[in-house]
């Protein structure tokens, strides 16, 4: 379930894609689901706290989108310290939601 | 916080205060150790922050930042807390319908006593905290206990702390396994994940101090009680140390408990103890 999702993240067309990206925006901004500023600097978004690195030149440091929903589905995974909410594990987000941010992210 | 690095060098450093306090659990599986968890404790924050004065880790989110520094400092000219100040010591001063007052109901009438609460009752086998023994004394007397989270409760400790300012926090556990078990209950407590967001307390308040959380600067969990209880502009409003639990767990999206809850003084008692030697500052400011 976890590949498919990924999958379909890959296989949208460009016109979906950047409906996409905006979709992926407003949900990383949105203080009720990602509320991604509460912890990261992410061009574009007010009040950003420091808790997390800066999201910037994404696509250059993660050119695989599978890692970056993995980072989104469950980053305690990769450092189980982190402060950073598992959004897919505990639902905070749906697969969908965070192939829409991960589509934003890779334009950062 | 910039650069990758640092966060890492961030959570390898929590890793390591929680390792360290793991560890002294592990190695005394069968006994807890209040004293090498105070020592782990205070070392880890002291290291962490060079630069911040031992007493300043008494002033929340005002010991990580010197522009909020200057700002509270300004702001200390006319604190806004001081009506509670005041409210508070007419209450403290104004006898029961049964012509008994709080002060017969403390040591020493209740003056300069802060810092010995959170305390464990070896009779009722439970921690008591200040906020507790003050609605005790209120149904002993014959009123109505107060609402634990705000205006008069908050009155009635702002005024109890302020006699307290200076007094080095002096909490005991005495060798008795159920003040063991409170503590370790409470250090529990507040380094386990919980709710959607998978928080501890200790994620904000260990891991993050003196990072912003969007606009707002964490305080450090050492000496984050001796403060209380605080008047936040963002209420509009004072706060006692339960509303401040209750505040964080919901804000956080986990549930949180009742105030007063066995938990919830648990957890009191332990960041109350591992803050010995940190002077009272209460009542505080907040923005
Ligand atoms: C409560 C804090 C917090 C929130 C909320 C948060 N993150 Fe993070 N994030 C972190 C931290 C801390 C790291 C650093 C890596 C680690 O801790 O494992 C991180 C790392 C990352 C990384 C890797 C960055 C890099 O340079 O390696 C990405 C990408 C990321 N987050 C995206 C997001 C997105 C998108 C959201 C919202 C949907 C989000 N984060 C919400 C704390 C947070
Ligand atoms: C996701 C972040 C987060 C978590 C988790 C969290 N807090 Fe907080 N806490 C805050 C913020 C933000 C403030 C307000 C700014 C400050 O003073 O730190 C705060 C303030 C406080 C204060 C008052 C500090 C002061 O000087 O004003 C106390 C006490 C406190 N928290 C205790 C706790 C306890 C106990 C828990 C766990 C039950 C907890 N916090 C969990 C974010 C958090």
């Amino acid at each position: 379930m976890f590949m498919l999702a990924m999958l379909a993240g890959l296989a949208v067309s460009p016109a979906r894609a950047q409906s996409a990206v905006a979709e992926g925006q407003k949900l990383a901004f949105d203080r009720g689901k990602g509320n991604c500023l509460t912890c990261h600097v992410i061009q574009g978004g007010d009040l950003p706290g420091t808790i997390g690195p800066a999201l910037k030149d994404i696509k250059s440091k993660y050119p695989d989108r599978n890692e970056l929903f993995a980072i989104l589905f469950d980053e305690t995974k990769r450092n189980p310290q982190t402060m950073m909410p598992p959004f897919g594990r505990n639902r905070i987000l749906t697969e969908q939601e965070i192939n829409a941010i991960v589509d934003f992210l890779q334009t950062l | 916080m910039k650069a990758r690095s640092a966060i890492l060098f961030g959570s390898a450093l929590a890793a390591l205060v929680v390792g360290a306090l793991a560890s002294t659990h592990v190695t005394a599986a069968d006994k807890v150790d209040p004293a090498a968890d105070i020592k782990a404790f205070q070392n880890f924050f002291f290291q962490k922050f060079p630069n911040v004065k031992h007493e300043d880790f008494a002033n929340g989110p005002y010991s990580m930042n010197e522009d909020m520094k200057r700002q509270w400092q300004e702001k200390e000219e006319f604190p806004p807390y001081e009506f509670a100040l005041d409210a508070g010591k007419e209450m403290f001063a104004t006898p029961f319908k049964n012509g008994k007052t709080y002060a017969d109901c403390f040591p020493d009438g209740g003056i300069g006593i802060r810092q010995n609460y959170p305390y464990f009752d070896e009779k009722e086998g439970k921690v008591v905290t200040l906020e507790l023994a003050l609605n005790r004394c209120r149904e002993a007397n014959g009123e109505a206990p107060y609402s634990y989270v705000k205006d008069e409760m908050a009155s009635l400790t702002a005024y109890m702390a302020y006699t307290s300012r200076g007094k080095l926090m002096d909490i005991k556990i005495p060798d008795d396994p159920r003040a063991l078990a409170a503590f370790e209950n409470g250090k529990r407590y507040f380094y386990t994940r919980r709710g959607q967001m998978n928080f501890s307390c200790a994620s904000c308040h260990v891991q993050s101090p003196g990072e912003r959380i969007r606009a707002e600067v964490l305080a450090p969990a050492l000496g984050i009680l001796n403060a209380m209880p605080i008047y936040r502009s963002e209420w509009s409003s004072m706060g006692t140390t339960s509303r401040r639990f209750v505040t964080c767990n919901s804000q956080t999206r986990a549930v949180p408990l009742e105030p007063q809850s066995d938990e919830y003084r648990d957890v009191e008692y332990f960041l109350s103890y591992v803050a010995n030697g940190l002077p009272i500052s209460g009542p505080g400011a907040r923005p």
